[in-house]
């Protein structure tokens, strides 16, 4: 049986070359880079060599790079580390776009007297500026919001978001783990604080993420320890996984735009073929949006149904139904962008990779179109004309 | 993720579903559940000397919600009324193997949708089973407790 994988979103592969280059920092360069001796120099230039690389994927300088366990550690430092020294601005503007980390951590600094309010989202699942305006104020200490939504791919209009905040005087973090192997962002051109950066998402190794700090920016670890990572991330430093995040960046940037067009002409074959079949929908924007990702909502059927069927097909996918999820809730991205119920239970989340080829997508196409059929031949909502 | 935690029967039963369909010149029809809610099922009976001479069904909703259906109108059909009234959401989840505890509601739904019917059949006799007839309130919470703008649609 043919296998596709279409589920990046959750998990990519590690490419080859990034192992081969972490493979040496276990077996030889093994020593602690805190270590004056030689066996910690080598770990240590090659520590430090990897924050170079990971800077210059969004044109940082490495001293603004911290290193750490995933993006959801990078996530709960920017926010915990930095609202000690926000002092009588008490609201944290999030998104119902966020990961749900974002939406977790910051739910939980409800509970340490600090406000949590959602910024206006439109129905293509981009965040409304306008609207956002007169809310984002001077009692707001911290603005977090995704570069695109993880779920509907929808591209978000940061520039603009930015300026609102630098002007309210709010901090921004911005969470980059979707878009940064498949679209630029450079801290140059969007004045941002603090970005969340994926170290598997970028085909890197898995428990490796970075949070992107920029200098200046008032911040506290959640840590105690050897004051590793400028005292922000202490613990003895997982070089491999530096190294091979550093690797991935570095193949990330010199591969962008290749591996962006290549996306996109898939993407685009993919949205095309499954919204032919009768009575669906693309969800997001149908532009600005990532360039891997096809979040298209099938009527009259439910998501865990169709996922089940294309798993049975050898086509690994996700879904926004409820009944695929542990809390049984439904993707409240798309409940936020205006959908119904019914329509997130059936909306269906394709996410390509590199890896991905265009027989991979006809596959799909061609096997979605025989799974919606049946499964709404046993619809009762379904009426037949 | 939610693959693993289903048994062999239950994907059987959502592979080849048995029964799927409607009876035209059904006796009686029992709907219950509701797409909001991620579930909907409509099941269809053709009732002769009190006994279950044939029953169809269909149903919007993820696997678990179509192998319960499936199983209980494999367990009910040549049943009398009688036994049929006594089925439990009990007898569909052991004849699926097991379900997720998660994903029990489904049997609980695909019960309420046999007793309905059985309901409308014994009215449309005249006979008020009030027993039989399942609670319709809609448990579907969507209560948001987090301050928020909505959405321009």
């Amino acid at each position: 049986m043919k296998r596709v994988y279409l589920d990046a979103a959750t998990s990519m592969p590690t490419m080859e070359a990034v192992v081969k280059e972490m493979l040496p920092y276990m077996t030889e360069n093994y020593g602690n880079p805190s270590s004056i001796h030689e066996m910690g120099r080598f770990p240590r230039d090659g520590m430090e060599r990897s924050r170079k690389e990971v800077a210059d994927l969004i044109s940082a300088k490495p001293e603004e790079i911290i290193f750490t366990s995933g993006a959801t550690e990078s996530i709960n430092l920017a926010l915990r580390g930095t609202l000690p020294f926000a002092k009588e601005r008490k609201k944290i503007m999030i998104s119902k776009i966020c990961h749900r980390s974002v939406r977790a951590t910051a739910t939980a600094l409800k509970t340490s007297g600090h406000d949590l309010e959602f910024l206006p989202i439109d129905k293509f699942g981009m965040i409304d500026v306008e609207r956002s305006s007169g809310i984002i104020d001077n009692g707001t200490s911290i603005v977090s919001i995704p570069f695109a939504s993880n779920e509907v791919g929808t591209l978000q209009p940061v520039r603009e978001i930015s300026r609102i905040s630098k002007d309210a005087g709010a901090l921004l973090h911005i969470d980059l783990t979707m878009s940064a192997f498949q679209v630029p962002f450079d801290v140059t051109d969007v004045d941002v604080d603090l970005a969340t950066i994926s170290s598997p998402d970028l085909m890197g190794p898995k428990g490796m993420g970075a949070l992107y700090v920029r200098n200046g920016t008032r911040i506290t670890s959640l840590l105690q320890g050897g004051g590793q990572e400028r005292g922000l991330r202490s613990g003895s430093e997982n070089v491999p996984g530096m190294v091979g995040m550093g690797a991935a960046a570095r193949i990330a940037k010199e591969r962008m735009e290749e591996t962006s067009q290549g996306l996109i002409d898939l993407r685009d074959h993919l949205i095309n073929g499954l919204t032919e079949i009768p009575h669906s929908n693309l969800n997001g924007h149908p532009t600005e949006r990532l360039p891997n990702n096809a979040n298209v909502r099938f009527e009259f059927v439910e998501g865990e149904s169709m996922l089940l069927m294309l798993d049975m097909n050898g086509v690994s996918i996700a879904t926004g139904s409820a009944c695929a999820q542990k809390t049984l809730e439904a993707s409240k991205t798309l409940l936020a962008m205006g959908l119904k119920h019914e329509e997130a239970h059936g909306s269906l989340m394709f996410t390509l990779g590199p890896y991905n080829t265009m027989s991979d997508v006809n596959h799909v196409t061609g096997i979605m179109a025989e799974i919606v059929d049946e499964l709404r031949s046993m619809s009762p909502t379904f009426n037949k004309e | 993720m939610v693959r693993l935690e289903y048994s062999k029967k239950v994907l059987e039963h959502f592979k080849n579903p048995r029964n799927v369909g409607e009876i035209e010149d059904a006796d009686a029809v029992g709907t219950v559940g509701n797409p909001v809610c991620g579930d909907m099922m409509e099941l269809s009976l053709k009732i002769k000397d009190d006994m279950i001479e044939d029953i169809k069904f269909r149903t919007f909703g993820c696997a678990s919600a179509i192998a319960t259906t499936s199983m209980l109108t494999e367990i009910v059909k040549g049943k009398t009324l009688k036994e049929a009234e006594d089925l439990t959401w009990d007898d569909v989840v052991e004849g699926l193997e097991g379900l997720p505890p998660i994903k029990v509601h489904c049997s609980l739904l695909a019960v309420d949708g046999l007793k309905k019917a059985l309901y409308e059949y014994y009215r449309s006799k005249g006979i008020d089973r009030q027993d039989l007839k399942p609670n319709e309130e809609d448990d579907h919470d969507q209560g948001e407790e987090e301050k928020e703008v909505g959405p321009i649609v």
